[in-house]
Order: structure tokens, then C-alpha cells, then sequence
């Protein structure tokens, strides 16, 4: 008889041949980096600077970057580009990151009741979801921001509303294979409720392309926020946000380029950052790529 | 070198294969795939290479042919193909070999077929890749190894797409493929697996007939004694990497030296045409009574064109005493596993009742027949797919009695007691499936399916997946287990000799209908259906081994 001869020990998460695959991506660990030290910088930033980002130095405007001690620079009523920069951040990663969050649950739950039920129940569901898709999304995203109040958590719900559904494409395709599983039809076997095996049994297996497609949509949702600000529909002024500190800073663009740079390239890190972790968790996640 | 001198093979010798070492990347269970194998394989002769999963007969197949992945590397050794050595050939030199010299027929005729090509235009392709002959001459070439591989309607199947042919035609055309160039050397890697037992004697007595004829030398992978008894010449035995036993056939099957191959063989499952001594008089009532079952399938929408429509389950009936296994045995698509399906309402049928401790569950809905689930129960086919990877053992386990409302603690009790019974530690309860293998997670399986205490088993090819030796403690095990519980079992498979070895009464399926049903000793040593007898004949290896032949007669 064959004992039980497994010997190694349990594996702590960080150990794991996901985490070493992840943390062998350079890109993505370059990503995870940079993210954590601008969300650190927007927490810590505003606190440690010594202009409060809505002060207003008039005698002091369009400061350039690096001289005197405004770091980056002032915009056109000499308030600090760096507090409103971090400031924006707090807002623009918060709205991105939420509006993931939002956008995740929804698509999620669509997507399993769509894979796992469907019949008539899930060609409803994905119908709903190909109904969604079609809507331009920057057209709706300025509809709704324009016939509803702007304000930070609308903006968060708009963003959410347009980016559910890839979600859901993705788990009802990834549901609907594991759903042909024999573990599943011994869930069944057992008398397990629908609801059980849908969430706890089949939805554990479908993290992976969950996980890496929350990446993408922050890195989505932050350039959506960003549009909707800079055509003036999205975050309101005094309140920064990355896209209205670039709307800000269109009709100065040959003047103080700076103004448009400093925010744009906040974008830029945080969006590029984002999606490259994505990419490392996509093929980290990726079990038919051999490579240890 | 000094040492340079070759050491030159006989010329009787094909292939000639010395001190093989070939690595295998780190991170693997072991650091190398085979390890100083050293074999001939002898002009016109058939050797076949056994041994279990991951012993290593697939990676010196393909290192023969070159093919092996780019991270896996012939470390040291040579391989003589008609005394030229090809470790160290230059990759167009090999592939010029490769088809010309020595060829090779694949397990899944399926997936080593281009779907998108004609099986003409594949035939063709590989003598034209090789710049042989003119496209008519390929053309009349390729008719021909159509109908030497005996495929009906040469011209016909000359332009059929591979999906449209069957597993065994496939596999027809996957040895007319590497006929094409009249390969000296043929290589089979275990192209007899995938198929039927009816269809694989057919294969084997082809490849068996083809190689007298062209007076080929065949090198063939199986896993299978039985196949080993049917084709080979010589055998070369391995375990783990290394070869552990080679002689003739007669030799190795006969007397084998080596603990091994005494084991394997001891483990090969064999007919016996003897009936299984039943556990008690048998006079209660039926626990199942199947009447007139019925499944069809309906493929393609009643919306949009012509429906089609498979009969799954015909007619089918039978019933169960308590404590007695009935085996369901029949060919893929005879609707052996449909039927089991049925059986536990993992699939709704179409007709027919399912008397089930008299009371017909066929009728039930899910929300009825839920809280009678615990009394039925299934063992599935596959030890991988079978289990949720991301759960642990004790997780399976407990969360089905715990969803019917036995109390955590007391689950967790009996599922480390179960665990210890079926043969694994209680130290499993924390550990994940993928830490166990094959025939480990076969254990839980059972163990999950024991843990309401059924009055009904339904093992759906519970063995099929699993390696000889660990199937036969598989079957061990379960046949301890009905003799402890008392538990009824239908025990589907493919594998006649599998069924001979626990089932007190056989029913043998053909296309959804049951055909023939009676103790082994009546389907083994008197068949009555000319199915069954075409079944039993097929078996690799084996005429029905009765200890009393004659009383089971008389």
C-alpha cells in the first residue's frame, strides 16, 4: 500500500512559483514599484510640502520648476503644482481604484451567473452586457457627467458603468469551462446549492484572469477620469485632479509648458505602471507557459 | 580519444541505442529523464518498450526522432540509426532522416493530424517535403498506402477531412503517413491507447501485418502487458529512467527476473471467467430498479435548420441487489457514462423510471431528490479534473456533509478517520490535490464519496486514468470497502478485465442499449451476443483464464 508520501512542507504564498514568476518580470516589478512610491507620495506628499495646494501666491505665478522653493513650480494663480499634483493623486487613484473595484463586482457577478446558469439566463445577461458595449463610452461618460452633478463618487459610478462588461466577457468565457469540470458535477453530487458552487467552488478557479483584468481597468479607469476632467465635466476646481490640472493647463501650453508636462506625465507613470503589472500577472498566472 | 573506436552494431541491428542519458531541467521530481539506457532493436523485429507514467519511454522515443523540447537534452550516449549516430547531427541532417530513415505514429490520432488538410494533402505532403516524386506519382502513392492501411474507398477518403473519420481510421491514416517513405524503422508511441478494444486489436494486428510484409523493424511504447503478449518480439522493461529488464517476450512475460517486472505483471488485471463469491445470500429486495430508461441528445438548434438527435440511453433496464456490483462495460459513445449520469441526476432523463429503495427518483426535482443525494454517490474518472485545485482535502470532504447539516467537528472527525481508511494519512485533511498523485487523489475521491455513507456507488471509469499496478489497489480497496459497508456499486468501464476482477453481474452496452447481461463466467467463457463475443476477442493478450474451465461448462 501506498502511504501518503508527500513531504514538502506547505508553501507560504510568497514562496510560490506565481509570486517568483511575477517578481522575475522586470517590467512589472518596475510597475509595482513606481505605483507604490507615487501612491506613497500622494498620502505622504501634501503633509511634508510647505504650500497648502490651494494657496494662492500671486506674486509668485507661473513659478518654473526647480527654482526657488516651489519644486515644480506654480500654475497661473501661483498655487504649488507639487501639493496639487499630490493632491490631484489622492483623488485620480482613488477615483481609478474604486471604479475597479465597482466595475469588478458587477462584472464578476454577471459573469459566473451568466457562465454557470446559462440557457436563456446567460444569453440575457451577456445580451445585456453586448448592449453596454455597444454605447460609445466617452460619449456616455459625458452624457451622463453632464446631465447628472459632477462629483468625485458620481465620476467613480459613470466609470464603473462603462467598464464592467469586459469583465464579465472574461469571467463568463473562463466559468463556462470550468463549469464542464468534474469537480463541479461532484459539487452537484454532494447536494451543494447553486449559489455555493457558482461563488465558492468554481469562482476561487477564476481569480487569475480577474486579478490581471483589475489591473487594466485602474489603468483604464485613471485615463477615463482624466478625459472626463480635462473636457471640464469630470472633477471639479479647486479640487485637483490630474485631468483638470491639464485642462487647466491647455491655453499655456507655449508659455509654461510644465503645467501640462508635470500632471501628463503623472498619468503617464501611473497608467503605464498599472498595465505593466497587468502583463506580469498575466504571465506569472499563466499556467501553460513552462518557464520557472 | 583513444576510446574513439564506435562500437559498431551488428548488421542485424536497426537501431542501436547505448548509455542514453538524457537530463532533464532543474525543478523536476527527478535529474534525469532516463539515465544510461542501452538497447538494440533488431532488423524485422517488433520491441516494445513498457513501463508506467514517467518512466521515461516517451523521451527515448523522441529522442530517437530528435524531437525532444529545446530545455530537455541527450546529456550523453548514442543512438545508431543504421550505424550512422544522430546525437550531435546537424538539425537538416536529422530532419532528412526523420520520415526517410525511421517514422513515428502517435497516441492521439486526433490532435497529430493537421484539421485543416485533407488526409490526401497530408499523405502527400510528407513525400513532397522530402522532394520524392512527381504529383501524380505521390497521388497514385498515397491511393495506395490508403488501401495497404485498409481504409475503405481509397479515392473517397483521399479528399475527407481528419474530423470526419473515426478514432481508428484516424490513426490508419497517421501509419499510412509515416509508411509514405518506407521508413526502415517504425516508432509507435502508444498509438493503441486512445482507441476501443475492438479497434485497437484491429490496429495492432496492422501494424503486426505491415511490418512481416515490408520486413520493417518496429520499436513500440505501451503500457499495456496485454499488447506486449499480442505484438512483441523482445521487451525492454523501465522504471524511473532506467531499464530494469530486456529479453524475448517469451522470456520477459513468462519468467521475469527483475521484482519489477514481476510486479507489473502480477498487476495486470486478467480475465477470470470465475464469479465473484457474493457477500450474503441474496434475498431482499432490488435497491435499483432501472426501466426503460431513455436519454436523447439534441445538437443544433430547432430555430435554425435540421436537428439532430443521438439516443444516449436506450431502453435501458436492469436491476441492483444490495451489496452486489454490476458492471456497465461498452465502447466511447456506447453511453456507458451517460447512463451513470442518469443514475445520480447529474443529467435529467427522457424516459423511464429509476426505482431507487422503491421510490422512483427519475420524477424528482433537484429540490426533492437533494436531500437524498447522500444515499448515491460517484467516484469520477479523472484523479485531476475531479478534485477543485484550489480547495483543500479537508475542504472536499467536510462541505458536503456540512451543507446537509452535520456539525463541522463531527465532519472532521470522520473525514480524518475516512482518510486514514482509504489508505492516506490524516495529515492529507490540510493539503491541497495538486500535492498528491494520481492514485493519492483517486483515494480522496473515494473518500469523498464514502463520507455520507452511500447505499449506492457509482465509480464512472474509476480506474481507467490510473497506472496497472496503482489500479489494481484501487480496485482492492473498493472491494474492501463493499464488503465492509455493504454498499451497492455500478462500476462502468471499458476495460473487460477490469470488470471481470469486482463485478458479480456484467451488462455490456452498445449504443445506448444493453446488449448482453449475466455473471463474467456467462460474458467471458459463453457469450451470448455476437457483440460480446467480438468484445472478448478483442481483449490484448488473453484468453479467458478460468481455475475451473471445465465446471463453469458443465
Amino acid at each position: 500500500m501506498t502511504a501518503l508520501t508527500v513531504i514538502h512542507s506547505p508553501i507560504h504564498w510568497w514562496e510560490s512559483r506565481v509570486m517568483r514568476r511575477f517578481l522575475s518580470h522586470r517590467l512589472a516589478l518596475l510597475g509595482l514599484v513606481m505605483i507604490s512610491l507615487l501612491t506613497l507620495a500622494c498620502v505622504l506628499g501634501p503633509h511634508l510640502l510647505p504650500y497648502d495646494s490651494l494657496y494662492i501666491d500671486l506674486r509668485a505665478r507661473f513659478a518654473p520648476p526647480f527654482t526657488g522653493d516651489h519644486y515644480l513650480g506654480t500654475d497661473p494663480l501661483g498655487r504649488d503644482i507639487a501639493a496639487r499634483l499630490f493632491m490631484a493623486g489622492r483623488t485620480s487613484l482613488l477615483v481609478g481604484v474604486s471604479a475597479m473595484v465597482l466595475s469588478i463586482l458587477v462584472g464578476t457577478i454577471v459573469g459566473v451567473i451568466a457562465g454557470y446558469r446559462g440557457g436563456w439566463v446567460g444569453a440575457s445577461l451577456m445580451r445585456t452586457v453586448d448592449g453596454f458595449l455597444s454605447f460609445p463610452s466617452i460619449f456616455l461618460l459625458l452624457a451622463l457627467a453632464a446631465a447628472l452633478k459632477p462629483s468625485a463618487s458620481m465620476i467613480t459610478v459613470v466609470i464603473a458603468l462603462t467598464s464592467w462588461m469586459e469583465v464579465a466577457r472574461i469571467v463568463d468565457a473562463e466559468v463556462r469551462s470550468l463549469r464542464e469540470r468534474e469537480f463541479v458535477l461532484a459539487g452537484r453530487m454532494l447536494g451543494l446549492s447553486r449559489t455555493y458552487i457558482m461563488f465558492r467552488e468554481i469562482l476561487p478557479n477564476a481569480m487569475g484572469p480577474i486579478i490581471v483584468a483589475a489591473t487594466l481597468t485602474v489603468a483604464r479607469a485613471i485615463l477615463m477620469e482624466s478625459y472626463i476632467s480635462f473636457l471640464g465635466y469630470g472633477i471639479q476646481p479647486p479640487l485637483p485632479s490630474w485631468g483638470n490640472m491639464l485642462n487647466g493647463a491647455q491655453q499655456y501650453l507655449a508659455s509654461a509648458p510644465w503645467l501640462a508636462i508635470i500632471p501628463g506625465a503623472a498619468i503617464t507613470i501611473a497608467v503605464t505602471s498599472f498595465n505593466f503589472i497587468g502583463d506580469g500577472l498575466r504571465d506569472a498566472l499563466d499556467v501553460r507557459d513552462d518557464r520557472v | 580519444m583513444v576510446a574513439s573506436i564506435q562500437p559498431v552494431a551488428p548488421p542485424d541491428v536497426a537501431l542501436s541505442v547505448r548509455d542514453l542519458t538524457v537530463k532533464l531541467p532543474q525543478s523536476m521530481e527527478r535529474t534525469y529523464a532516463v539515465e544510461n539506457i542501452s538497447f538494440d532493436l533488431k532488423r524485422g523485429q517488433i520491441l516494445c518498450i513498457i513501463g508506467e507514467s514517467g518512466s521515461g519511454k516517451s523521451v527515448t522515443a523522441n529522442a530517437i526522432m530528435g524531437l525532444l523540447p529545446r530545455v530537455i537534452r541527450v546529456s550523453s550516449g548514442t543512438i545508431h540509426l543504421d550505424r550512422t549516430n544522430i546525437i550531435g547531427m546537424s538539425p537538416d541532417k536529422l530532419r532528412n532522416l526523420r520520415g526517410r530513415v525511421v517514422s513515428m505514429i502517435f497516441q492521439d490520432p486526433l490532435s497529430a493530424l493537421n484539421p485543416l488538410m485533407t488526409v490526401g494533402a497530408q499523405i502527400d505532403e510528407v513525400m513532397a517535403a522530402h522532394g520524392v516524386g512527381t504529383p501524380k506519382s505521390r497521388r497514385s502513392r498515397a491511393l495506395g498506402l490508403l488501401t495497404e492501411v485498409g481504409l475503405p474507398e481509397p479515392e473517397l477518403m483521399y479528399h475527407q477531412y481528419p474530423f470526419r473519420l473515426s478514432g481508428g481510421q484516424r490513426q490508419r491514416v497517421m501509419i499510412a503517413m509515416a509508411l509514405a517513405l518506407e521508413p526502415s524503422i517504425l516508432i509507435a508511441d502508444e498509438p493503441t491507447t486512445a482507441l476501443d478494444v475492438t479497434t485497437q486489436a484491429q490496429i495492432l494486428e496492422l501494424i503486426r501485418d505491415i511490418q512481416r510484409r515490408k520486413g520493417m523493424s518496429v520499436m513500440f511504447i505501451t503500457h499495456d502487458f496485454g499488447v506486449v503478449a499480442e505484438i512483441a518480439d523482445s521487451v525492454v522493461v523501465m522504471e524511473k529512467g532506467h531499464i530494469v529488464e530486456q529479453g524475448s517476450a517469451q522470456q520477459v512475460l513468462k519468467s521475469p527476473s527483475h521484482p519489477y517486472t514481476k510486479r507489473l505483471i502480477a498487476a495486470v488485471p486478467h480475465l477470470t471467467g470465475e464469479d465473484r463469491v457474493p457477500l450474503a445470500p441474496v434475498d431482499n429486495e432490488p435497491i435499483l430498479k432501472v426501466d426503460g430508461l431513455v436519454k436523447t441528445y439534441r445538437s443544433g438548434s430547432a430555430l435554425f435548420g435540421k436537428q439532430r438527435v443521438v439516443p444516449a440511453v436506450n431502453e435501458v433496464s436492469f436491476d441492483l441487489a444490495p451489496g452486489r456490483t454490476l458492471g456497465v462495460v461498452g465502447e466511447s459513445g456506447s453511453g456507458k457514462s451517460s447512463l451513470g449520469r442518469l443514475l445520480i441526476k447529474l443529467l435529467d432523463n427522457d424516459g423511464g423510471g429509476i426505482l431507487f429503495e422503491g421510490r422512483d427518483i427519475a420524477k424528482l426535482s433537484e429540490a426533492e431528490f437533494r436531500p437524498l443525494r447522500p444515499r448515491i454517490q460517484m467516484i469520477f474518472q479523472d484523479p485531476f479534473a475531479s478534485l477543485n485545485p484550489r480547495s483543500t482535502i479537508g475542504h472536499i470532504l467536510t462541505v458536503g456533509p456540512v451543507a446537509h447539516g452535520m456539525p463541522y467537528r463531527q465532519a472532521r472527525e470522520e473525514a480524518k478517520a475516512l482518510l486514514a481508511h482509504v489508505g492516506l494519512d490524516a495529515g492529507a485533511f490540510g493539503r491541497y490535490p495538486h500535492e498528491f498523485s494520481g492514485g493519492q487523489r483517486q483515494r480522496i475521491g473515494i473518500a469523498r464519496a464514502l463520507m455520507f455513507k452511500p447505499k449506492l456507488l457509482i465509480a464512472d471509469e474509476a480506474v481507467s486514468a490510473l497506472d496497472v499496478s496503482i489500479q489494481a489497489q484501487i480496485l482492492k480497496l473498493l472491494d474492501q470497502i463493499q464488503r465492509e459497508t455493504g454498499v451497492s456499486m455500478i462500476f462502468i468501464t471499458h476495460d473487460l478485465r477490469v470488470a471481470s476482477q469486482i463485478c458479480d453481474e456484467i451488462a455490456v452496452m452498445q449504443k445506448g442499449r444493453i446488449v448482453e447481461r449475466g455473471p463474467p463466467s456467462q460474458i467471458f467463457l459463453d457469450p451470448q451476443s455476437a457483440y460480446t463475443r467480438e468484445l472478448v476477442a478483442a481483449i490484448p493478450g488473453e484468453q479467458p483464464r478460468s481455475t475451473r474451465p471445465v465446471a463453469a461448462n458443465e
